[in-house]
Formats: C-alpha cells, sequence, structure tokens
C-alpha cells in the first residue's frame, strides 16, 4: 500500500498492511511534525506532493529495499495539506523474518523517500514562510 | 507545441499558478527548457535545484520533449 491522503494517516492500518505471518518483526516509521526551525515557532505546515510521480518512485524505492532485505509486507502513507505540530505525516512500516532487516529496510525507505519523493512542504512561523531546503541560503533542517 | 507544465511548491509559486503553459520547439532537450524557464523566470536560479519530471519520471538534462508528454516542475523535495 502506498498512500498520499489529506486525511489523517490512520497508524494501524499502515502496521497490519505491512504485517505478515511469516515475520517475527514489524518495524515503523512516524514522522510527526516539530514546533520549532531555525529557532522559530512553526506554527504549521503546508505538504503538497505531485501525487501520481510521488506514488511511482516509493514504489520504486520499495522495489529497491525488497532487493536488498526479505521484506514480507510493507505500506507507506504520506499525508498532504496543512498539518500542525505533533501531527504525523509519513509512516513508513515493513516486516521481515528478522527485526535487522526490518529496522535497515525501513530506515532506507524513509532516508530515501525524502530524498527522491516529490512532496514539498512550507513551513509557517509568526513572521513569515519558508519552503523547506529550498534555498540554499536556508539551512536544511528537514 | 503547446505544452501544459505542472508546478508543484516554490515552483508553483514562482510561475504564479498550478500549470505553465508554453510553446516550445519539438524536440527540445530539458537543458534547453531549462535556460528558458530561468530567461523567462529568474527566480528560479535561486533554488537548490530544479529537476523535469517527464510522464512522472525524473528526466536527464540531455533528453528531449515530444508532443504529449507530461511535464513538471520540481523543486528541491521535502517530504518526510
Amino acid at each position: 500500500m502506498i498512500k498520499i491522503t489529506e486525511k489523517p494517516i490512520d497508524i494501524q492500518k499502515v502496521i497490519n498492511t505491512a504485517s505478515s505471518l511469516g515475520a517475527g518483526a514489524v518495524n515503523v516509521f512516524v514522522g510527526t511534525v516539530r514546533n520549532t526551525a531555525h529557532g522559530k515557532n512553526v506554527l504549521w505546515l503546508e505538504y503538497e506532493a505531485y501525487e501520481s510521480m510521488a506514488v511511482s518512485e516509493i514504489r520504486k524505492i520499495i522495489d529497491e529495499a525488497a532487493n536488498q532485505w526479505p521484506l514480507l509486507g510493507w505500506g507507506v502513507s504520506h499525508r498532504v495539506g496543512t498539518l500542525k505540530p505533533g501531527e504525523v505525516s509519513v509512516v513508513v512500516a515493513v516486516s521481515s523474518p528478522h527485526r535487522q532487516q526490518a529496522f535497515e529496510a525501513c530506515q532506507f525507505i524513509i532516508d530515501t523517500l525524502k530524498e527522491k519523493a516529490p512532496i514539498f512542504k512550507k513551513e509557517i512561523f509568526e513572521d513569515g514562510e519558508e519552503w523547506v531546503s529550498a534555498r540554499p541560503t536556508v539551512s536544511a533542517y528537514n | 507545441m503547446k505544452c501544459i507544465i505542472k508546478a508543484f511548491g516554490i515552483s508553483r509559486e514562482i510561475v504564479g499558478g498550478k500549470f505553465l503553459e508554453m510553446e516550445l520547439p519539438e524536440g527540445y532537450l530539458i537543458e534547453e527548457f531549462k535556460m528558458e524557464l530561468f530567461r523567462k523566470y529568474p527566480a528560479f536560479i535561486d533554488l537548490r535545484s530544479l529537476y523535469i519530471a517527464v510522464n512522472n519520471e525524473y528526466a536527464e538534462e540531455r533528453s528531449v520533449l515530444r508532443e504529449g508528454d507530461e511535464i513538471a516542475l520540481i523543486p528541491p523535495v521535502s517530504g518526510g
């Protein structure tokens, strides 16, 4: 399951999708909205995605992970729209026979998703707004 | 050929809308298209990167644009 959604992510549903009777481990990454960036308070984030390409890039990342680790199941869900601090922006879940494989595959998927999936976020502060990582002069905390 | 180009994130704000209509020569290279874009919208030069996606894939600088391609502007990504 790969999903780009405007609705709150049902974490348990992503875990269920990834689960398998042959698995000894399900590893789950939950990304949440932080309340500060560049030493300023974040009021909210605006996420947007090029949905068809994001789904196809995430699919490629999962295929690559499945070639490297013995994955038995997986699920990725990414939220778009307006998100407040504390809300869940992304969930990645993978299952495998042993935990080390699940830890490594899960980290690979979230790291590569952040690098390649065409998803964009803007931080809204009290005194302005900034597209994250867009310009070289702004430090890349994402 | 007339192209409707999709724009996302900061690129949407730079071109002033979700779609950008441009008349491009058939067989135009991605790098030529980017030069044209930078000329028309100098704000793109300030971005950390700008990739062009063709038919839902990141396109190489030397690949060629064809009539009917789905073209999109991909500024630095920040998902997660």
